[in-house]
């Protein structure tokens, strides 16, 4: 098995995955046998609405919840497998940047004490002269003007407090950064700094990113692939620009279609989704999705879609996936 | 009244607000004119801050005061001022002739009423409907909205956001108001979620003959629903027109800077945004000039003198700007 991933130089390698939560009325399937891999240098965008287990799968990748079932291989090694001193020399390597810059930061640290927070907890530096150094330094990287060093968070706005997110996560340079929603609580001017900022660092230090966003068009923007997730499932993956030019699932299709567009002589026929998504409980066998979709089918509801390539590349879990297209054609 | 198309619904005039904080006094709204005509609907776009929700609160007589304060201006509504009412006259007015959803569908409903009882609640304040006719226009507005009306005995925290929302519509919408203030009605809601209630919005809208005021972050909303838009920053309005003509022509360089921020679905992988450099100024320290001056790239010495004042470059797209874009001999409109 170590041999594959190495031989398609997959940086991480999820096979199988699930993770359920058990509630008080069963078990809740926030990640259900989900396989994704992210090539070294890549940015996968994983898009989906709220609830459908993106931000579990993100978390349980980097370790910070236990998983289920199922193998998450980073260089080739089993993360799910570490024992506690592996996982915390994996820490190093792979970091997160959470969506929320408002509750994600102690309040009570200034931006000196939380960038320096992980260089001292993984004692990279012997002298305090050489840890403020690289806090200045990664100030500079995340483009935080050095006076700002003693503020507090509370003192800064959406845009900076994101930018110490990002530079606690670069602390310890790592090779994988999971970015959770990372510019969805920003206005659009400073989502565009952040989004150029994470551009810039990819391209300057070669980061591969696990890039998690309900915004399908800041997804466009940022992925080399694309994977939809709806109630724990991966629907659709395949390439950005396959994926946004040619989606095969009926829910990346309405998803697609739904987003707003401000091109006001390019509208686009809307597809208006029935309902809500349906729970996470105790799922129903079949399609996940087969309730709300409108090609369903009898066969839909009773047996579970096998998550095909159609094209090479282009992976959809739908039992007419290639026939959809064709009728659309058509 | 109806018929005279040329008196707005809605007219604010030289509508000024602040707020009186420890760190200075807040300038959320600098001279704001803006109107409404009947059964139109306006977008009223700019980021965190701009002074949105604090004209919206405006209209209806809403700031907390203090700290805030309306210093100057008048807001007409069907030609009479809201700001010279009585209290007891704008609680006539409010949920009845102006209604408002608000952003936050979890917060805004009570979590201890059942659903009728808060949409009852609102028709029986209003109007001489009580009891069973009163629940019977609940449910009505209930089906309204896409709820089965047996729904109307939960409680709000038995609803997922998309429906909440939708409670939220049916309540705002019961006593057919003739405007309906709407802030981020979806900013909250998935976007599958998000469309279903535009399209409500929109359809019902229609239905009632509502005009609607819709406060929005999302350029790509506006273009859904909107007739006209007015454009906000640093509590200055800076541009207006209507829909065709701001989307087509942007005029402002902040606008063009707004359009030019947003991903959009065609956009390339991995180009790079184009970047409105530095931050909104501080609201309690606003330049002398332009609000805009500091970050335009076109700025030159007069923007930062003196503030430019709205003008008209083209029928009826008004751009506080002395250097417009696009526009030949827009320099120095004196």
């Amino acid at each position: 098995m170590n041999d594959r991933t190495q031989a398609t130089d997959a940086l991480l390698d999820i096979r199988g995955l699930k993770k359920y939560f058990k509630v008080s009325r069963g078990l809740l399937h926030a990640v259900d046998n989900v396989s994704l891999t992210i090539p070294r240098g890549r940015t996968l965008g994983l898009v989906g609405e709220s609830g459908c287990g993106k931000s579990t799968l993100g978390r349980v990748v980097i370790g910070l919840i236990e998983a289920t079932a199922g193998e998450v291989f980073f260089n080739g090694k089993d993360v799910l497998k570490f024992t506690s001193q592996e996982r915390s020399e994996f820490r190093k390597h792979a970091q997160i940047v959470f969506q929320d810059p408002f509750s994600s930061l102690n309040p009570r640290m200034s931006v000196y004490q939380l960038i320096a927070e992980p260089l001292l907890i993984n004692k990279v530096y012997s002298s305090n002269q050489q840890v403020s150094e690289k806090v200045k330094e990664l100030m500079d990287t995340v483009g935080l003007a050095e006076r700002l060093i003693t503020s507090f968070p509370h003192e800064l706005d959406g845009g900076r407090r994101q930018r110490i997110g990002v530079a606690r996560a670069l602390a310890l340079n790592p090779e994988f950064i999971v970015l959770d929603e990372p510019v969805s609580a920003l206005d659009v001017c400073i989502q565009a700094q952040v989004l150029n900022l994470l551009a810039d660092l990819k391209e300057q230090r070669g980061y591969t990113y696990l890039f998690i966003s309900h915004n399908l068009s800041v997804v466009r923007y940022v992925s080399d692939e694309v994977a939809v997730m709806y109630l724990g499932q991966v629907v659709e993956r395949a390439s950005n620009r396959i994926l946004f030019e040619d989606p095969l699932h009926p829910y990346t299709q309405a998803l697609l279609s739904a987003v707003p567009v401000v091109d006001l002589d390019n509208r686009r026929e809307r597809i208006i989704l029935e309902g809500d998504v349906p729970s996470p409980i105790n799922p129903a066998p079949g399609c996940r999705f087969a309730p709300r979709c409108r090609y369903r089918q009898e066969i839909c509801l009773n047996q579970d879609p096998v998550h095909r390539e159609i094209t090479p590349g282009h992976f959809v879990s739908c039992h007419f996936a290639g026939a959809l297209r064709d009728s659309r054609a058509r | 009244m109806a018929d005279k198309s040329a008196t707005p619904l809605l007219d604010i005039r030289n509508l000024s607000v602040q707020f009186n904080t420890d760190s200075g006094v807040v300038h959320a709204v600098n001279n704001l004119n803006l109107s409404l005509q009947k059964g139109k609907a306006l977008g009223f776009v700019g980021e965190t801050g701009a002074g949105k929700t604090t004209t919206a609160l405006a209209v209806l007589h809403l700031i907390q005061s203090p700290p805030g304060k309306i210093t100057s201006g008048e807001i007409l509504f069907d030609g009479q001022d809201i700001l010279k009412m009585t209290e007891s006259e704008r609680q006539d007015i409010r949920g009845d002739k102006i209604a408002m959803i608000f952003q936050d569908p979890m917060t805004s409903l009570n979590p201890i009423m059942t659903v009728e009882e808060q949409i009852v609640e609102m028709i029986s304040l209003h109007s001489d409907m009580k009891g069973e006719t009163a629940l019977k226009r609940a449910h009505d507005m209930l089906n309204l909205v896409g709820i089965r009306p047996e729904r109307g005995k939960e409680f709000p925290h038995q609803f997922s956001g998309g429906m909440r929302q939708r409670v939220g519509i049916a309540i705002a919408l019961a006593c057919r108001p003739s405007l309906l203030i709407a802030d981020e009605p979806t900013t909250a809601l998935d976007v599958t979620i998000q469309a279903q209630v535009i399209d409500l919005i929109k359809s019902l809208q229609e239905k009632v003959n509502t005009s609607l005021l819709l406060i929005t972050h999302d350029l790509g909303i506006v273009a859904e629903i909107c007739d006209d838009v007015a454009i906000m920053y640093a509590g200055h309005l800076v541009e207006y027109s209507d829909i065709r003509q701001l989307y087509g022509h942007p005029m402002h360089p902040y606008t063009q800077g707004l359009f030019n921020a947003v991903p959009n679905l065609n956009s390339e992988p991995g180009g790079r945004l184009a970047v409105i450099q530095g931050l909104m100024p501080d609201p309690t320290d606003l330049p002398k000039g332009c609000s805009f001056s500091p970050r335009c790239p076109y700025a030159k010495e007069i923007c930062h003198e003196k503030p430019c004042g709205m003008v008209e470059y083209a029928p009826n797209h008004f751009v506080d700007c002395y250097f417009p874009l696009g526009v030949k001999g827009g320099q120095n409109h004196e």
